[in-house]
């Protein structure tokens, strides 16, 4: 794992379906001013950037750290532009944090970021490689034969996704930063919204958003100076398989459980139910929540759904999910995956503000992206590891 | 700079083409993935850290990097990541992974077909959406920009563009791998028509299709896996502002930066790299203005692109002075004009060895050319023929964004 880690700055902009009051530049700029400000830095005391996003095709512009260099302040220093599917915002801050985990750097900014409402996400992800077919399915089309798999093996009842719809949008009622803000959502209005993608309902799904988010990375010495508490990071993992490989499990991946095997074993985590505080996980979908309950070993296999429906991922409940709203309720795809870890940090910090859990000391961040088959994730804590 | 040794151990590439062999990106490159992994003589399963480089919009679809992950044979699931970068920034991440110490291997790849688009058009959607790629510039006239600005400036002329040129041809044919063109003599060059002035064809990176892959390993392990293992004394990289009107484009201000940054590393023996933007070397006020320029930081000064005569000249015959110089230099140069201003930037006295491989001009798998560029520099190491080797990679317009990576045998 190398030298010690922790996030002295965090920076989100607000989520919106269209940001058309700034330009790419202006929103990336915005998240990485509003991280140096909670770590009490300047761009001049950044020693180098790394930037995430999702496809280019969402926005138009070809790998556009060249364009945002400016805007970033990295002018006379190294950046790196990450890609790694959905789990970018993940993977983006895991290449930041081994820059000082590798004693390479002592202060590193990573920020990642999706302006969907400059293209469309669907179309860009319907396109081919030449001589492939289309699926021309979108994100939702791809994913609901993997829920209907998993709800025909754990017996699952059919309300279970509702129930997280309705919780991710209630704790995104105390979240000043997230997209969709429902007073009075319940079960009911969720079921009464059109079905996209059998069994996804038009509310169980996230929404489009632009938005940015930004972290400040530092190296023990350098997080020593820093004027809030520090997110110490207690482990890194990525895991990765092959999308068309047929022996793989595509509703409980293997990649998925590796990285959470190797991610707890850094952390020294045994019972992640019992050990962590909160967790940050890409929930794009309600039904990935029972799903990934599952996989990350919250619970054993078909079990998931039961902790949800009792009620344990809520806010108030044994082990928070997703207590700033999720990617249910803010999804600037890109982005999505660093907001988790961001997330993760701002509670073991005790900075959520109304959406904190009280006394976190350990918080998971996950991401997840292509066919279920990129894996990132973190472990942060309050303590020095 | 951090201080685990880490080699490149095993290099491999395709046999570039200029025409689609009806290959798909995975098939291209599984027997890449295969031949260098037999070189190191490591499975897929004992590789600490995989990670590649590549480009969507080569394609036109997203996800390029999802099914080339079939090349590889992630299974069981591997540690990886992906740049959308030329994969010497793969490289960059994978070294920068090793020396947390708990891993001592990395594969690392990068690929592109450049033959399924219109690259000189998809090549400038890297520009400002919204002031520059509406322009309409492609990629060869916004070089044809810093060509004409650097001549002006160097006072080098066209034939001076066509040495480059007819040089890279000349070794490209002697190079196996390289795309099979015509070798050219200088006036044959001349005598083409310009693509645009002041460049040529041959002064342009042919299209091309291929992948390339290179094997890390660290300490011990590299010198089990390898008799002669071409270690990185040094690896680092710097990016300029983005609007070639606010930069000098005679210069590369970053890849001097880089240069010293991965000469830092190298127990200060590779002094007279980077000689340009260190005080003493830069004799002219102008260069000078367009060091500090990169060095700010969210406030770029504007800076002409023309009237740096007689800088650049005495820039290079300072950093030529130098007494510890790299036997060959592997530069990722798409246009002739290029190879100048990355020379002077780097002070290459003129008796290295600069792209022997035939460099981009012979064959430019974009998203791979960075790359090769290493491999071919360790390449060199590896057969004994240098001690010491530099490879330069190059990303965004006009040489915006530069890596510099030292590699020495013991």
């Amino acid at each position: 794992m190398g030298n010690r880690c922790a996030v002295i700055g965090v920076g989100q902009t607000k989520y919106r379906t269209k940001r058309q009051d700034v330009s790419i530049a202006g929103l990336v700029r915005a998240a990485a001013l509003s991280a140096l400000d909670d770590a009490g830095l300047e761009f001049a005391d950044i020693e180098a950037v790394v930037i995430g996003k999702a496809p280019d095709l969402f926005e138009g512009v070809m790998m556009p750290e060249a364009y945002l260099a400016d805007a970033l302040g990295a002018v006379g220093k190294p950046i790196i532009r990450v890609h790694t599917a959905g789990s970018v915002g993940g993977s983006t801050a895991l290449v930041a944090a081994s820059l000082v985990q590798g004693g390479v750097r002592e202060r590193v900014l990573v920020v990642a970021f999706e302006k969907q409402s400059e293209s469309n996400a669907t179309w860009a992800l319907s396109t081919h490689l030449p001589f492939n077919s289309s699926l021309v399915v979108g994100a939702g089309g791809y994913f609901a034969p993997h829920i209907r798999a998993y709800i025909r093996r754990s017996g699952a009842p059919d309300h279970i996704g509702m129930l997280v719809a309705v919780k991710d949008r209630l704790n995104a009622l105390r979240n000043p930063y997230a997209h969709l803000k429902i007073p009075g959502i319940d079960v009911a209005m969720v079921r009464a919204t059109p079905m996209l993608w059998d069994p996804i309902r038009y509310l169980e799904t996230c929404p489009s958003s632009d938005g940015a988010c930004a972290m400040v990375l530092a190296s023990e010495s350098a997080a020593a100076a820093a004027p809030n508490p520090p997110a110490w990071v207690h482990g890194t993992a990525m895991r990765s398989e092959p999308i068309f490989f047929a022996g793989r499990d595509t509703v409980n991946p293997q990649a998925g459980q590796d990285c959470a095997a190797d991610v707890y074993r850094q952390a020294g985590v045994t019972d992640p139910r019992r050990e962590f505080d909160a967790a940050e996980v890409y929930v794009p979908f309600s039904w990935y929540e029972p799903i990934w309950l599952e996989n990350l070993g919250f619970c054993a296999e078909g079990e998931g759904w039961k902790l949800t429906e009792a009620g344990a991922t809520a806010l108030d409940g044994d082990i928070p999910w997703n207590p700033s709203g999720g990617v249910l309720s803010s999804n600037p795809i890109g982005a999505s995956g660093l907001i988790r870890f961001a997330e993760a940090a701002l509670q073991v910090r005790g900075m959520a503000g109304e959406h904190q859990v009280p006394g976190a000391r350990r918080a998971l961040g996950h991401a997840y992206g292509g066919g279920a088959q990129f894996f990132a994730m973190w472990v942060v804590g309050s303590d020095k590891p | 700079m951090a201080g685990r040794d880490v080699a490149v151990v095993a290099f491999a590439q395709t046999k570039h083409a200029a025409a689609d062999s009806g290959l798909s990106e995975t098939e291209m490159l599984q027997p890449v993935i295969a031949e260098v992994l037999g070189q190191a003589g490591l499975a897929c399963a004992q590789i600490g850290f995989t990670c590649s480089g590549s480009c969507d919009y080569l394609a036109g679809a997203p996800f390029s990097f999802v099914s080339a992950l079939d090349a590889v044979g992630a299974w069981p699931p591997i540690s990886e990541s992906h740049v959308e970068m030329d994969a010497a920034w793969a490289l960059y991440e994978a070294w920068v992974r090793l020396q947390h110490g708990d891993i001592d291997s990395a594969l690392v790849y990068g690929f592109g077909k450049s033959t399924q688009g219109d690259l000189r058009e998809i090549m400038t959607l890297q520009l400002d959406p919204y002031y520059l790629a509406p322009l309409g510039l492609d990629q060869v006239s916004l070089a044809a920009l810093q060509a004409r600005a650097y001549l002006e400036a160097s006072g080098r002329t066209e034939r001076d563009l066509a040495d480059v040129a007819a040089r890279s041809l000349r070794a490209a044919a002697a190079n196996p791998y390289a795309v099979q063109a015509e070798a050219l003599t200088v006036d044959e060059v001349l005598a083409q028509p310009h693509a645009v002035t002041p460049l040529r064809p041959a002064d342009c990176a042919p299209i091309t299709d291929g992948a390339a892959a290179i094997v890390l390993a660290a300490g011990d392990l590299a010198r089990r896996l390898r008799e002669r293992p071409a270690w990185i004394r040094g690896i680092d990289h710097r990016i300029e502002a983005h609007y070639p009107g606010v930069r000098d484009l005679t210069q590369s201000a970053s890849t001097a930066q880089a240069a010293r940054a991965a000469s830092a590393g190298s127990s200060g023996s590779l002094g007279s790299l980077g000689s340009l933007g260190s005080a003493g070397a830069v004799g002219s006020v102008r260069a000078a203005g367009a060091v500090e320029a990169v060095g700010s930081v969210g406030s770029v000064r504007t800076v002409g692109a023309v009237g740096a005569a007689g800088s650049v000249r005495a820039v290079g015959s300072v950093g030529a002075a130098g007494a510890a110089r790299p036997d060959v230099a592997e530069l990722h140069a798409q246009f002739s004009h290029e190879e100048l201003i990355l020379r002077d930037a780097l002070g290459l006295a003129g008796d290295v060895l600069v792209n022997p491989s035939g460099g981009p001009l012979g064959a430019n798998p974009v998203m791979a050319t960075g790359l090769i560029r290493i491999g071919e520099a360790a390449a060199r190491i590896f057969d004994g023929s240098a001690a010491r080797a530099l490879a330069h990679a190059a990303s965004g317009p006009c040489l915006q964004h530069n890596l510099v990576c030292v590699l020495e045998g013991e």
